[in-house]
This record gives C-alpha cells, structure tokens and sequence, in this order.
C-alpha cells in the first residue's frame, strides 16, 4: 500500500466519491442544518468526529462482530459516539447544543456513518478505516457549508451572523426557510449532474432507498424495480474491497 | 380543553409541524418509496405504526428507568437499541399472526429502524415534556402527517414522470425542486389550527 493510494482514500470523499453531493447519502441533516453556517459547521465537525472514531473501532472490531449482527453492533458503536460528542457540545457549548437540537442525537441514524462503517470499514484496516472516515466526514462538511453559505447569503444577506453590506438589501427569506432547503439542494445535485464526476449518476436519477445502509437488511425487496442499481451497488462494494 | 389540546397536537403534527416537508425527517423513504402509490401508502402506514410502538415503549422507559436512576445520558444509546429491536419484534409478531399484513408492511419495516424521524419523534415528546397520552397523539400525528406528505408527494411524482425536463435536472433534482413546492404549500397551514381551535 503506497502512499499514493492513503491519500486517494482520504481525497475521494472530499469531491469523487462526495457523500453528499455524488452518493446522496445523509440528507436529512444537510436539509435541516444548512440555513445557516455556524449550524452546518457544528453540524460537520461534531458528524466528522463521530465518523471517524466510528470507523476505527469498528474496524478494530471487525473481526470479532459476527457478520449476522453486525448492524446492530454497529448501532451500539456508533450511538456510544454520539453520547460522548453531545455531552462534550452540552458541557463546552451549550449555545450551539440548544441550537442544534434533537438533530445532534439523530447523528446516530445518519446514513453516511452506519453506510461508512458497513461499505469500509468492516473490510479494510484501522488507519484507511480513520482516513476514510475522516475523508468521507469533510466532505459532508464541504457539501454541508456549500449549502448553508447560498442559503444564508442570498436567504438572510449574512455570512455567519455577520451582515454583508449589499445582500441584506436583497434578501430572499424562503431560501432559509424549510422550502429553500429542498430547492438549493435540487439546483446543486443538478449542477453536480452537469459538470461532476460520472460515479453515482445512475443513482442520483433514480433515487432510491439503495443508499440506504439497511437497504442490505431489507433485501431491497421495497425497491426491487431498480434492480440495475443493486448491481451498481454490488460493483462499488467489490471496488472498496479492492482497495 | 383535554380533548382540545390533544386534538391540536395531533392536528400540529399532521400539517404545521410535518417531520418530512417542515423538519426534514424522514427524507430517504420520502423521496426513495413515493414513486409508486401503494408504496407511499404501504411505507407511510409502517412509519405511522412503529412511530406509536416505539413512543409507547421509550416515553416509560424515560420515565420509569433513566430519569429514576439519573442515566438521561443514556438516552440515546437506549432510545436506537429499542426502536431496532423493536422493529425486529414487530416483524416476528406479524410474520407468525398477521401474515397478511406482513406481507403488506413487512418489506418496509426493516428500512425504518434507521428512519430518523422514528427516532426523532420520540426523542421530541420527551423534550416536549409530553405526558404519555399527549406523546401517543403526538406520534400518531407525526406518523399521519408522514402518511400525507408521502400520499401527495406520490401523486406529483406521477405528475413529473410524464414531463420532459432538461437531462441534468432528470431525477433527483426534479424531485427535490417539486418537494420544495409541496413544501411552500404546507406553510398555508400555519396559524388555521391556532384559529379553528380558538388556543
């Protein structure tokens, strides 16, 4: 294993293999934490932290958890991560604690992370395991401030709480509100559809509950009328392994 | 004033404070299960069901055995554990006594143990400081509220399946685009529930 190839598993996540924008993965966070930039800063670090040391313990552990069970562990693992980042947010920062919400708890059913630690880090070492994690977390961190930062500039004429001269004249207040969530993130999947990277393009057409990680749990039979995409999936399952 | 108040969550959780189109829970089988109707339906009626199993079993676990013994901490941890094994008792229950309605719901119960909005909502009737009944009707709200969007966001989708739109936007952003729509109109109801019922 060269150096090279460290770097490419850290660097896919950030652009190529983009959770967010290429796989589609964690929506409901990037929709709910991205009306403004602090909250998806603190949403990004405090995923990313969780992410990564996620990753390391489960593969630490992956060849001890017996395969039969092994979402559940996972569960376990990463849920124990969450405790650990909100009490730390509720002792340190309380101001962004009581802004983010019930959707710091709800890290622990992020698709990305459990997606993460079922796609790579069952399969592959301790350090790439960190690396993937910690490529994978700034990625969504990327995506998520993408988002926030048109959100909030064009919605709120502001840039992290601090007013830009000219834009507050010009605001669009919906942009910040729940229906600018879903628009902005449309009109930057499309984007990506233009002028990104070719892997996932299949999927970002035909959404479905594929990127889902318990996906595997349910036999995709609830989505069974893609079934070229359980292919797909199948394929970049063999590529991880590969690496 | 009870009955009232009950009725108003219920009716907040249906169409102000919907989980998909206003908090943005829920959004993977929202937007991965409403291509087809009884899908959306199928789906909507699994997360309404479990969303009122779950909050009947975690608002007493809350209640009776963290608070009691200052493990708040844990709340979490214990909250994901119970809904999974829940989902999983659930699906053994139908399978061996409903077999009919397993074959119905039982396809989607697996995709919801990591439905955020299972989890939210119990989460959010504690934070709410609901007492068990209001944590039922609010969860019964939620889960209708799901239903709904799911419903309507269904038939739009029938709607864009026809429309020739440009090849980037194909997809995922349509339907992100139409959701964002969908989303506007819900805001219509903020303030009727206040009015109708007079709180």
């Amino acid at each position: 294993m060269t150096s090279n190839k460290k770097l490419w598993i850290f660097l896919k996540g950030l652009i190529a293999e983009n959770p967010v924008l290429v796989l589609v993965l964690g929506t409901c966070p990037t929709l709910a934490q991205t009306g403004s930039v602090i909250a998806a800063l603190s949403m990004g670090i405090a995923a990313t932290a969780v992410l990564v040391c996620s990753n390391v313990v489960i593969s630490a552990l992956r060849k001890i958890i017996p395969d039969t069970v092994r979402i559940p562990c996972y569960i376990v693992v990463i849920a124990g991560f969450v405790t650990v980042v909100q009490l730390l947010m509720q002792a340190y920062l309380p101001d962004l604690y009581d802004m983010m919400g019930v959707y710091l708890a709800l890290i622990v059913v992020n698709c990305i992370i459990l997606g993460r630690a079922e796609m790579f880090a069952r399969k592959n070492n301790i350090i790439d395991s960190a690396l993937d994690g910690l490529g994978m977390g700034v990625g969504f961190l990327i995506a998520l401030l993408a988002m926030a930062v048109i959100r909030e500039v064009l919605g709120a004429g502001t840039f992290a709480g601090i007013e830009i001269p000219f834009m507050a004249d010009y605001k669009i207040p919906i942009l910040t509100m729940a229906p600018g969530g879903f628009l902005v993130f449309g009109i930057l999947i499309a984007v990506v559809n233009k002028i990104g990277p070719k892997k996932g393009e299949e999927k970002r057409k035909n959404f479905s509950c594929e990127g889902c990680p318990s996906a595997t749990l349910c036999g995709k039979v609830s989505c069974a009328e893609n079934t070229e995409l359980v292919v797909n999936v199948k394929e970049e399952e063999v590529e991880d392994n590969g690496n | 004033m009870e009955i009232k108040y009950l009725l108003y969550i219920l009716l907040t959780g249906i169409f102000v404070n919907n989980y998909v189109l206003q908090k943005f829970l829920g959004i993977c089988p929202f937007l991965g299960v409403s291509k087809k109707l009884n899908q959306a339906v199928g789906m909507g009626v699994a997360v309404t069901f479990v969303m009122m199993c779950a909050t009947a079993v975690t608002w007493p676990i809350q209640t009776f055995v963290l608070e009691p013994y200052g493990l708040g901490y844990l709340q979490t941890i214990a909250f994901i554990l119970v809904i999974a094994a829940l989902v999983q008792f659930v699906e053994i229950v139908l399978k061996r006594f409903i077999p009919a309605l397993h074959k119905s719901l039982g396809v989607y119960l697996p995709l919801i143990t990591t439905n955020c909005a299972v989890l939210g909502v119990a989460i959010n009737n504690i934070t709410d400081g609901f007492n068990f009944v209001e944590s039922m009707f609010s969860s019964l709200g939620v889960g209708l509220g799901f239903l709904l969007a799911m419903i309507l966001f269904a038939g739009v989708r029938s709607r864009i399946e026809n429309c020739p739109a440009p090849k980037a936007v194909q997809g995922l952003p349509v339907t992100l685009i139409a959701a964002a729509i969908v989303s506007l109109a819900f805001f219509g109801f903020s303030g009727v529930i206040e009015n109708l019922l007079g709180i």
